[in-house]
């Protein structure tokens, strides 16, 4: 299946594998028509309306800025509601090196914000320490402390790599499972048997 | 120099001299430093420390402090040390230059130095329980003493202030940073007006703040450790990765300590380049900063203003460098490649949108009456205190203080360039708002006399010829540029057992926004808690540049 987006074509993606292995594997054992219908509703008004979280900590946050300025205008796509409280946002962007301080900071404000949230990691640090990896403070890569669901390498990544990777949120969102499996809870007996 | 190392061999019998570096080095037993310090600043005129660089020597544990007189502009530095590495203890100086205070502690958080008579002796950049200090020779850096933790720190409250008894017995007093019935409120290290991650534990009575304690540390990434372990041409990607904003002039500051100390001669369009380079970098730092300032205050539509201008300079930089931000332009030796056919085209268009644009800009905001409430008067500066808490750039400019580098101490090609320095004397926000609006127009003057002088030069020669290995001779080299922010300094220690590949034995970056952030608690003082905001802006200190 052809995972549409309104921002960019489906051809023009890179790497249209994974995402299709990924919608294989969810519909896999088929969908329920109503559920399935009401994923495809509100998983069309999540990535449309996408709300960052922003947690600039150096110098990608200065592009960050500049995707929100006036040549590369993220308005274009629903992401432009930047907001400085997790409780209203739908996605944490992680621009910039996470130190041993940081880390507790950045795990409590991602278990602050609200379900469905989204992580996606900006720049080399972010993604795996950069080149401070070899420090005695930084955190090598966010994705020790928090799950991520896109990373955007570069250092700092081009204001086109930022969208190419919100572009990939987008799609992923498109076909997670809202209703279906995403955000259902467990059953007791499920619990036990995953915990196994 | 003679008739000065006279005049401190008078004060101090004990002080030893040594001339053979580049600037008059000081050699001072613990005990005489703090009376020493006292009569070079009050009769010697050294009123202004530049940089506290702490070091470890293997047998000993100690400091430089590199100290300028700000009317002759002279420098000089002294070496001060102790043996003991379980509890080693220096006197400290920052009652003679308040700047220290903050220098002592980063040198106490690094090293493990206490110093004597400090107020506030706590960590600056590590956690409060973190084990020991990693700018150690003998630090351990494995996992298992510094693991990472997800607990959330307690606040240190709790203060130390070692002081010497009569006797010479040197006991510890413990204090409080805050009282039990001040009402205190955190703002950050995760808030969108602190412009990165910076914290600050503000006191307030009702609305108007009482105390600031900053706590920093957020990003402190630890260059300087990371440093001692790359070749010299490895340790240049960090330079543009503290102040982002000053990448281009960061970079050459390093660049020409490495010069200076291995004696290279850059061609001429290089340093002409470069001189470019620097300056297109500050204009877009100040409009970055005039985008900020007004989005603080929220006049989002003047921030949309700096960055569409901010655009052209990164094409130009994308155009010639191939990249937008952290360009890696700059070497050893000159620029990595020339510049791109259309650059002298693309700089002359950039400064005339500029400056048609900036009369712009003083119509939209600079006379709006929102501003000026916000601005005018707000956040005092006074030129005293200025220099106690060595303030370079345009924020110690607006408190009437000269201290442009590029005036001072010519590096580059500066002296052959007619450009003003600008200062004011109120020293509040709107002044050093002012000072960034009119060194902006003076970039650009330098940059259009730049461009004939690129134009007309003949040579097309951008690097000099390097060895490919670079190696140091035996010594230490402090060199200074004006950064977007203010006065940048590099120091560095050449090791020379380290073969074939030679790494520095420190490496230390006194960065402007680490004095700025000083002078948060003063300027914000008596002031509303909402204009903390507005205060911060003006002075405009980049958080990487202050946590290295």
């Amino acid at each position: 299946m052809e995972v549409k987006i309104k921002s960019m074509k489906h051809e023009d993606f890179k790497d249209n594998e994974y995402i299709d292995n990924l919608v294989e594997q969810l519909r896999a054992g088929g969908t329920n028509i109503v559920v399935g219908k009401l994923d495809q509703l509100i998983n069309w008004g999540i990535s449309n309306s996408l709300w960052p979280f922003c947690f600039g900590t150096s110098c990608c946050a200065i592009e960050f800025m500049c995707l929100g300025a006036a040549r590369y205008d993220m308005a274009r796509y629903g992401f432009e509601v930047a907001r400085n409280s997790p409780r209203q946002a739908d996605y944490i962007m992680c621009q910039g090196t996470i130190t041993y301080r940081m880390a507790p900071v950045l795990k409590r404000l991602y278990e602050q914000m609200a379900e469905p949230k989204y992580v996606i990691a900006c720049g080399g640090c972010a993604v795996s320490g950069g080149p401070f990896k070899n420090s005695y403070c930084v955190v090598k890569g966010i994705d020790e402390i928090i799950p991520v669901d896109v990373y955007v390498p570069g250092c700092p990544p081009r204001p086109e790599a930022f969208f190419y990777g919100l572009m990939q949120l987008q799609r992923k969102i498109k076909v997670q499972k809202y209703f279906g499996g995403v955000n259902r809870k467990e059953k007791l007996d499920e619990k036990a048997l995953n915990a196994e | 120099m003679a008739d000065i190392k006279e005049q401190i061999a008078a004060m101090c019998p004990e002080a030893q001299f040594d001339e053979t570096g580049e600037l008059l080095l000081i050699l001072v037993p613990d005990a005489q430093w703090h009376a020493l310090a006292v009569n070079l600043k009050e009769q010697l005129g050294f009123d202004y420390l530049t940089a506290v660089v702490g070091m470890d020597w293997k047998t000993s544990l100690g400091c430089y402090y590199y100290l300028t007189n700000s009317a002759t502009q002279q420098m000089l530095h002294v070496r001060v040390e102790t043996e003991d590495r379980e509890c080693p203890l220096l006197h400290s100086v920052s009652d003679v230059w308040s700047v220290a205070n903050f220098q002592e502690r980063e040198v106490y958080d690094f090293y493990g130095i206490a110093f004597i008579g400090h107020p506030d002796m706590r960590r600056f950049f590590l956690r409060n329980d973190w084990v020991g200090h990693p700018l150690r020779k003998d630090y351990d850096a494995s996992d298992e003493v510094n693991p990472l933790r997800l607990t959330d720190e307690q606040n240190e409250d709790d203060t130390c202030r070692w002081v010497e008894g009569a006797d010479g017995k040197v006991t510890c007093v413990k204090g409080k940073t805050f009282e039990d019935d001040e009402y205190v409120i955190n703002v950050g290290p995760q808030h969108p007006s602190t412009h990165g991650v910076m914290r600050y534990r503000v006191s307030l009575d009702g609305e108007m703040v009482r105390k600031v304690d900053v706590v920093s540390g957020y990003i402190h990434r630890g260059i300087e450790k990371l440093c001692e372990n790359l070749t010299f041409p490895q340790t240049l990607l960090y330079t543009e990765r503290m102040d982002y904003m000053s990448a281009m002039q960061n970079r050459h500051c390093l660049c020409l300590c490495i010069e200076k100390a291995l004696g290279i001669e850059v061609p001429r369009r290089a340093e002409l380049i470069r001189l470019m380079m620097d300056e297109l970098m500050r204009l877009s730092s100040h409009l970055l900063s005039y985008g900020c300032l007004t989005m603080d205050q929220g006049a989002t539509t003047a921030f949309f203003y700096g960055f569409r201008d901010r655009e052209l300079i990164y094409d130009i930089f994308d155009k010639t460098c191939g990249a937008r931000m952290s360009m890696s332009y700059q070497t050893i030796g000159g620029v990595v490649a020339d510049v791109h056919p259309d650059f002298i085209a693309d700089v002359r268009h950039a400064c005339d949108v500029i400056e048609k644009n900036l009369k712009e800009y003083h119509q939209l905001f600079t006379g709006n009456v929102i501003a000026r409430n916000r601005m005018v008067g707000v956040g005092l500066l006074s030129r005293e205190q200025a220099l106690d808490y060595a303030i370079t750039g345009p924020s110690g400019r607006a408190s009437g203080v000269s201290c442009d580098v590029r005036k001072k101490h010519p590096y580059s090609l500066y002296d052959e360039f007619e450009f003003d320095e600008v200062t004011r004397t109120e020293g509040d926000s709107m002044a050093r708002y002012m000072v960034r609006m009119d060194e902006m127009v003076q970039s650009i003057k330098i940059l259009r006399q730049a461009c004939d002088k690129l134009e007309q030069e003949p040579g097309n020669e951008y690097i000099a010829k390097v060895p490919k290995l670079i190696k140091l001779p035996a010594g230490h080299w402090y060199q200074q540029v004006e950064a977007s922010r203010g006065a940048f300094g590099v120091y560095i220690e050449a090791d020379l057992e380290s073969k074939p590949f030679q790494k520095p034995y420190r490496m230390h970056f006194q960065s402007p926004c680490f004095n700025l952030v000083g002078v948060v608690d003063l300027t914000c003082r008596d002031n509303m808690v909402a204009d903390l905001i507005t205060i911060t802006a003006s002075i405009d200190f980049v958080i990487p540049d202050i946590d290295r």
